[in-house]
């Protein structure tokens, strides 16, 4: 059975242990869509495509009874078409709207690039900031259930790279919904990439609507032995690989960037000064990839904090197998993330800096 | 719709002014000053102006690399235009997008593509925002015979039809893409003339007929801003110079220099001069007193772009993301 039958709702961890207990609690899936409705609400430009927004599964729950409240004008099916889609999303948030374009897997968005990263995030460039393109696309990666090497691509490496483009991949259900309307405000295109796996995480959203700012990161976990920077899903991993590291006595800080696009340097480089040791970790691929882009991010600005060399936690460098087996292997989460932090600590302290000898004597007598 | 005598001749204006500039482009072009690449569309004036004069400011146009004429129909500035190609801070993108992204917003001109076919998805959704808005805007699509092989027209036009949508799609068959026929690369006419006509009005004239692209475009436009939906009009026509930069290739490494003559003999700013001047309408003088005051126009926007600042390298991050 598809993982989206068999799974539980769970709870998302009390991160920080400051949770307020009265706090309305609903899953990840329900928060994106009380966004879209609250969204849909306040402005008449905002409208919502996207191919199954009128399903009555409604993409994964995001998109349940938006129809029946704001209309089928402005919540609509669209054919299969999604580069000529993206570009009329493009010329309609040029002309006045504010388009929210779901996409149900983010390798389709690969058919529809000409458009967003030719024409979205080049735009406002390219007209001196005459014209500006608020734009909203949504995207979930799939795994798991046979998802198999075109309907399982974490491709925010492959996003992160286009300029102009802003690129959000959050975590928990209040994220979800502050990020989401933050994105709908923000007058520049905006790509949210979801993990099909946080879904059914129920966590604390308020029921007012409110925004997160885009590139801010956070700190789920406070540690002083080592950093693990991640995003989306993998904070989930990360945290529960932290648990059990505490019980060796390796006390992991875990940073949540929340954004890839603009990047919140600052708190990667104010953590590993903390720390001095850094695991990235990430669903997607390490070539090129996000943890390549941060590792090279703290060996250009933050090379003195290092004591130990950077431990990258990634998918291998192949396209995603079907079987269930292969696909346990294949998927990197909390062991791995373990066995780096092991790794890393040993090799911290296995490594001593020798003092520089000094030119008397290294001349020979 | 036939033109009154005052209309066509300021018709006739625009597409001599449409001309000249891109004469004096072309003559300067080796001076290398204007370092960017131009696409003259020499020879194809009449369907940009006479597309354009039915519209308003409000209304826009998606153009593509050949674009000076969508802009300059649309009423885009000039002097904008000539700094933009001397890549100038008083460009129309500040010396950012160049010769293929002109812009001008107070005139409905909203950008443009070098994306062969990418401007045709983007002015479809200009149409579908006028119509989610409920504003009685039009939104016209310039793209030509290289386009028509791409498969994003087909998507676009496609949700055109099924959403009703107030654009018209203007398709400037000149018989090439660069080197290329558009016989050698389309098995055959362009399908969409055979949609049904409740779904999409569609009509193929001469290009270079001022009369007949009026016509039709004022059909066209009447169409879409009445609620009729989208239609189509294919204007054949000829690209007379190479596809970019100046001059014209005779040796007949790629055409036969007995069509490109043919061709110019059909020349719609000759054509319909001569018709003016046969007709009365506008006799020697007056025609000369037209071309000196577009040249003095000309000669200014030449000289205030040449004379007007370079970007600053300072400013050189900026507009990457929209600053308010
Ligand atoms: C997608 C894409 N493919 C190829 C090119 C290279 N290219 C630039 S202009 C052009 C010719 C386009 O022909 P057409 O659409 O008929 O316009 P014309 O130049 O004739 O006005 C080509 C092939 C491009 N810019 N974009
Ligand atoms: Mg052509």
């Amino acid at each position: 059975m598809p993982w989206s039958k068999v799974t539980p709702e769970t709870h998302e961890p009390d991160f920080l242990e400051r949770e307020d207990p009265a706090a309305r609690r609903i899953t990840h899936a329900e928060a994106i869509r009380e966004s879209f409705d609250q969204a849909l609400g306040i402005d008449t430009a905002v409208y919502l495509m996207g191919q199954g927004v009128n399903d009555p599964g409604g993409m994964f729950g995001t998109c349940r009874g938006l129809l029946e409240t704001h209309g089928k004008e402005r919540v609509f099916d669209t054919p299969l078409a999604e580069n000529g889609l993206m570009g009329i999303a493009v010329g309609s948030a040029i002309a006045g709207m504010r388009p929210i374009y779901l996409h149900n897997r983010p390798d389709f968005l690969l058919l529809a690039l000409d458009q967003l990263a030719n024409h979205a995030a080049k735009w406002s460039f390219m007209t001196a900031g005459a014209v500006k393109v608020p734009l909203v696309i949504w995207s979930c990666i799939g795994r798991g259930w046979g998802s198999a090497a075109q309907h399982s691509q974490a491709l925010q490496g492959t996003f992160m790279h286009f300029p102009g483009l802003k690129l959000i991949m959050p975590s928990t259900g209040y994220d979800a919904k502050g990020l989401m309307l933050a994105a709908i405000k923000d007058k520049n295109p905006v790509l949210i990439l979801e993990h099909r796996f946080n879904f059914k995480l129920i966590g604390p959203v308020p029921e007012k609507q409110y925004t997160i700012p885009i590139g801010k990161g956070v700190v789920r976990r406070s540690g002083k032995d080592l950093s693990i920077v991640t995003i989306s899903q993998m904070v989930h991993e990360a945290y529960a690989a932290a648990a059990c590291l505490a019980e060796e006595g390796i006390d992991a800080e875990l940073v949540d960037l929340r954004s890839l696009r603009p990047l919140d340097e600052e708190i990667i480089l104010e953590s590993v000064a903390r720390t001095g040791r850094l695991i990235v970790a990430d669903h997607g691929w390490k070539t090129g990839g996000i943890t390549a882009e941060i590792s090279a991010l703290v060996a250009e600005k933050g090379f003195a904090s290092l004591r130990a060399p950077i431990e990258r936690v990634t998918a291998p460098d192949m396209p995603t197998p079907a079987g269930y087996t292969l696909e346990n292997a294949f998927y990197a989460g909390k062991e791995e993330i373990i066995e780096a932090a092991r790794r890393l600590v040993r090799q911290g302290q296995a490594i001593e800096i020798p003092d520089l000898p000094t030119l008397e004597e290294t001349v020979a007598p | 719709m036939t033109l009154s005598s005052a209309r066509r001749i300021e018709l006739f204006r625009r597409m001599l002014r449409l001309r000249n500039v891109e004469l004096r482009i072309e003559s300067l072009y080796h001076e290398d000053r204007m370092k960017t690449p131009v696409h003259l569309c020499i020879g194809q004036e009449a369907i940009s102006v006479g597309v354009c004069a039915h519209l308003t400011n409000d209304d826009s146009v998606s153009s593509n690399h050949r674009s000076h004429g969508h802009y300059l129909a649309k009423g885009g500035g000039l002097n904008e235009l000539i700094a933009e190609l001397h890549c100038k801070e008083s460009g129309c993108t500040k010396g950012r997008g160049g010769s293929m992204h002109l812009v001008d917003t107070a005139v409905g001109h909203m950008g443009s593509s070098s994306i062969v076919g990418g401007g045709v998805p983007i002015g479809t959704g200009m149409a579908m925002a006028y119509k989610m808005r409920g504003l009685a805007r039009v939104s016209v699509v310039f793209f030509g015979d290289g386009a028509a092989d791409e498969g994003v027209l087909y998507e676009s036009v496609n949700f055109a039809m099924l959403k009703r949508l107030p654009v018209v799609y203007i398709y400037e068959n000149n018989g090439y893409s660069v080197c290329t026929t558009t016989r050698e690369r389309q098995a055959q006419e362009l399908i969409f003339h055979q949609v049904l006509p409740n779904k999409m009005w569609t009509q193929t004239v001469d290009g270079n007929s001022l009369d007949a692209v009026n016509a039709a475009a004022a059909t066209a436009i009447a169409l879409a801003r009445s609620g009729g939906g989208p239609s189509l009009i294919e204007c054949k026509t000829y690209r007379v110079r190479e596809h970019a930069g100046s001059g014209v290739d005779r040796t007949g490494k790629y055409r036969d220099p007995a069509e490109i003559e043919r061709w110019e003999t059909h020349d719609p700013v000759h054509g319909l001069r001569a018709d003016l001047l046969a007709r009365g309408l506008l006799d020697q003088k007056g025609l000369e007193a037209m071309e000196a005051a577009i040249e003095a126009e000309i000669d200014e926007a030449f000289r205030a772009a040449v004379k007007s600042p370079l970007p600053l390298d300072e400013d050189l991050t900026r507009y990457v993301y929209c600053e308010d």
